[in-house]
């Protein structure tokens, strides 16, 4: 049993921002899987789906996500072990979909430069620790994220393998690198089993300046001015068995950060092994593993309403990636930590041996809170009421990689 | 007139049915051959060969008279018979797993 660790929240300062009660028409989920996206639709009650796809069948489609502020605007990381990385964006919900700035063309002139899939590091490439010991170069293998802007629909920030940060402002024509976050010590970071990719990127509704990254086997990262400058938010984090300096400031594998837009210096994170909160942006963190069966998974998210309800799917362990038992079970803390109660009703509870990936999470805005998760094994499950009954949207899909969640109106 | 027959999915990523024809200065090399495809089809580059070093891809193949030319230089002349398009050059993706 892991020792308990009360943490109380502290007085929020900044003004609330209120994620938007929805009394929505329906919502649309946009899932990402190892052959293909899919994307779900229902009314308001969340009961009965349809089923679109597979877009660009056959590619692995690591994330897709919509604007918040124009949500047929999409954007999805369509990826290849042979052909390499793609970026799609559509502007009718993901009817349609375009390579921006790189499709078919007869005349030289006006030609577009097909460099939406271009992702260039800035300067010299840099290097970064090897398995070996020594210093490995940087070598761009896909992007993992994609975070549109809170307010502008043409930028969104990339998450990408080998570890770094890119940005498009043109609505995805162009990459550029935010190079300050390599320089966060980033010749210490080391890839692990599932390589050193960016995987989180949060963005302080509050603060424009403020935005959130965390890598596998990389850290937490934050920076203060709008990616320019980065620094580790690592401190409080314990990796006994993989870093021995119990001080390291970068290196921890952290799988997930979340947090809720009206509390946006709360942090929770599902690390390797490990729920931990931050109560002051990422200065210092405190684990809230509590009375889990066990602190290791993927994702971890925050119910749209309330701030301090936090969920998580326990896996057995970095060795057994499936549920404890064969028993699929969502925990939820209405506390923000350290008390955890299993939701069961709906998910198989025998035989069950799929994972569910970090990005494979989503919360939607209705009331009340809809919550989803895909897993490994073609499984999208939803819950219309804030996990207390869940039931499969889909059963059959490939392998799931992402979900995200849009309200329609 | 070169005829050039890509892979399924750069085809579905290209939004083309069947071959593709190209007109390439002559001599036609295997370089120019890629060049005039990537002018023609952005959406292409960085599938085939890397951005910037425009070193091929590690899974995939090239293919002229039924010889594997994924190893030649740029500047290696496809022969006659697909230069003047009475063969077809052929980009295939590797038997690689997945």
């Amino acid at each position: 049993m892991k020792k308990r660790i009360k943490t109380k929240p502290k007085p929020n300062k900044k003004p609330p921002v209120a994620r938007k009660k929805h009394r929505a028409a329906g919502v649309r989920l946009l899932v990402g899987t190892k052959k293909g996206a899919f994307i779900l639709t229902s009314d308001g009650t969340r009961k009965k789906w349809d089923v679109s796809g597979p877009h660009f069948a056959g590619w692995e489609i690591y994330h897709l996500k919509g604007s918040p502020v124009d949500p047929n605007r999409l954007y999805a990381s369509q990826t290849s072990g042979w052909f390499g990385q793609i970026i799609q964006r559509s502007d009718d919900g993901g009817k349609t979909w375009q390579a921006p700035g790189g499709g078919p063309t007869t005349t030289p002139e006006g030609m577009p430069q097909g460099e939406s899939n271009k992702f260039v590091y800035e300067g010299e490439v840099g290097k970064h620790l090897w398995y070996d010991g020594t210093q490995h170069p940087w070598e761009f293998k896909r992007v993992w994220h994609l975070e549109p802007s809170l307010s502008d629909p043409e930028t969104v920030y990339a998450g990408v393998e080998d570890a770094a940060l890119f940005k498009t402002t043109d609505g995805g024509r162009t990459w550029r690198e935010l190079s300050g976050l390599r320089s966060a010590k980033g010749h210490l970071w080391q890839p692990g089993a599932g390589g050193m990719g960016l995987h989180t990127i949060l963005l302080d509704p509050t603060n424009p300046a403020r935005i959130y990254v965390a890598i596998s086997a990389g850290g937490a990262f934050r920076s203060d001015d709008a990616g320019q400058t980065w620094r580790p938010i690592n401190k409080g984090l314990k990796s006994p068995y993989q870093l021995p300096d119990p001080d390291a400031e970068v290196g921890h594998c952290v799988h997930r950060i979340a947090l809720h837009p009206s509390r946006p210096d709360v942090l929770f994170m599902q690390k390797h092994w490990d729920i931990m909160r931050s109560d002051n942006a990422g200065d210092s963190w405190s684990e809230v593993s509590g009375n889990l069966p066990t602190d290791f998974g993927f994702p971890i998210d925050v119910h749209a309403h309330e701030p301090a309800t936090i969920y998580v799917v326990p896996i057995k362990s970095d060795s057994e990636h499936f549920p404890p038992d064969g028993k699929l079970r969502v925990y939820r803390s209405r506390t923000g930590g350290n008390e955890w109660e299993p939701l069961t009703k709906g998910l198989p509870q025998r035989d069950c041996y799929v994972n569910v990936l970090r990005d494979a999470m989503a919360v939607d805005s209705l009331e009340p809170c809809g919550v989803y998760f895909g897993t490994t094994g073609g499984q999208v499950y939803g819950s219309a009421n804030s996990g207390g009954a869940w039931i499969p949207i889909v059963r059959d899909l490939p392998a799931v990689l992402s979900v995200e969640v849009q309200p329609l109106s | 007139m070169i005829r050039v027959l890509l892979p399924f999915h750069l085809r579905t990523l290209a939004r083309v049915d069947g071959e593709v024809q190209l007109q390439v200065e002559s001599p036609a090399t295997l370089g120019s051959v890629l060049d005039t495809l990537e002018a023609r089809f952005p959406v292409l580059r960085g599938t085939i060969r890397d951005h910037g070093t425009l070193r091929r891809r590690p899974f995939v193949r090239f293919f002229a008279c039924q010889e594997d030319v994924s190893l030649e230089p740029p500047d290696f002349q496809l022969p006659a018979p697909v230069a003047t398009g009475a063969e077809p050059f052929l980009i295939i993706g590797a038997l690689a797993g997945g």
